[in-house]
């Protein structure tokens, strides 16, 4: 048994995560009915986007808390469907979720800049 | 003279698949006399003292007390005690096998030691500060604790849940709802001593931790207790514990 205080922290921290998915998936959901009537051309699009920090705020927030809240469900899932655990099974799970972070950054960046 | 009451026997029989043999074995088919009002622990009953005298299984109340007649009946953990055949064959069908999540010894009777050791593991017994000599504890009955105890007390050890959690299928090493239950209700004893090292046996990747949540647990119970909801709070518990520094 990993140790129950990580257990712990990672349950926490999975919920939390998902508190905030949660309001940000309903955030998005607006963002896109208020979206579409402006069109959803590449152009249409990058032109709401370009300079609007509040959005590009919002999602990284969104995205932060997939990058968290993905690899604790991964590490689970390697666990249970591959018998894969332990510490190279945390890394790779804690790798994925590094990757989307970085990606997802990344794309925000590019809507933004 | 009158005719007496109307014969038992209803017209076609069941057809009953049985487990027969250990962890290897296969199913045998039997068939057993209907009769109104029956049980399926009257159904293996019968088969036992009629058809063949070497079928193994385990019962001892027969009303729904003492939890030893518990198995997998169309493949869902009962009580076969308390489970009417008409309930559950209306096809005349019937395929009576151990519980699941636990070692067969032979036909329908299960080792449970495995179950009962991770009661121990998840600290099930009470520990409390006060001798004999002295008065009573007190306990307000509307308090959130002794509300939430009262919510699982009644668990008489069957098994139910334990063979219908898919998580215990695939972690063998999870304690698994019986025993998450019990822990629940004493983390909500106000007398008990043992708090933080409860929590600290039943948080971790063996513990509540991995419980998804499902329900199968709930949904079987039949006494209508709730594993799902104290696993729920052990999670809740063990996350104010870890924020604190106790666990």
């Amino acid at each position: 048994m990993t140790s129950a205080i990580t257990q712990a922290k990672l349950w926490y921290w999975q919920r939390a995560s998902a508190l905030v998915m949660a309001l940000c998936v309903v955030g998005h959901l607006a963002i896109i009915i208020y979206a579409v009537r402006g069109g959803l051309s590449a152009a249409e699009v990058l032109g709401r986007t370009r300079g609007n920090w509040p959005l590009g705020g919002f999602y990284a927030v969104f995205l932060l808390a997939c990058a968290v809240h993905v690899p604790i469900g991964l590490a689970t899932i390697a666990a249970e469907w591959l018998g894969w655990r332990g510490r190279s099974a945390d890394v790779a799970a804690s790798l994925f979720g590094g990757l989307i972070a970085v990606m997802g950054l990344r794309a925000v960046w590019g809507l933004m800049a | 003279m009158s005719a007496g009451p109307a014969p038992e026997l209803m017209s076609a029989d069941l057809r009953v698949k049985v487990w027969r043999g250990a962890e290897q074995g296969g199913f045998a088919s039997y068939d057993v006399p209907r009769r109104d009002g029956q049980t399926v622990l009257d159904v293996v009953t019968y088969i036992q003292r009629h058809l063949d005298p070497s079928l193994s299984y385990r019962f001892a109340c027969r009303v729904g007390m003492c939890g030893s007649c518990a198995m997998t009946v169309n493949g869902v953990a009962r009580w076969t005690c308390r489970t009417s055949v008409a309930k559950v064959a209306a096809d005349g069908r019937l395929e009576i096998a151990p519980l699941a999540n636990l070692p067969v010894i032979k036909d329908l009777a299960t080792d449970m030691g495995e179950f009962f050791d991770k009661w121990a593991q998840a600290k099930g017994q009470f520990k409390g500060k006060h001798s004999r000599h002295e008065d009573f504890a007190r306990v307000e009955p509307d308090s959130q604790e002794r509300v939430a105890a009262n919510a699982g007390i009644e668990c008489i050890g069957c098994g139910t849940c334990y063979a219908s959690c898919d998580v215990v299928a695939w972690r063998p090493d999870f304690l698994g709802p019986a025993a998450l239950n019990r822990a629940w209700t004493l983390v909500n004893d106000v007398r008990d001593t043992q708090r933080v090292e409860r929590l600290r046996a039943v948080a971790g990747d063996a513990g509540c931790h991995v419980c998804h949540t499902q329900g199968s647990c709930t949904e079987r119970c039949p006494k209508q207790i709730e594993p799902t909801a104290g696993i729920a709070g052990l999670k809740r518990l063990a996350a104010k514990a870890a924020i604190k520094g106790e666990l």
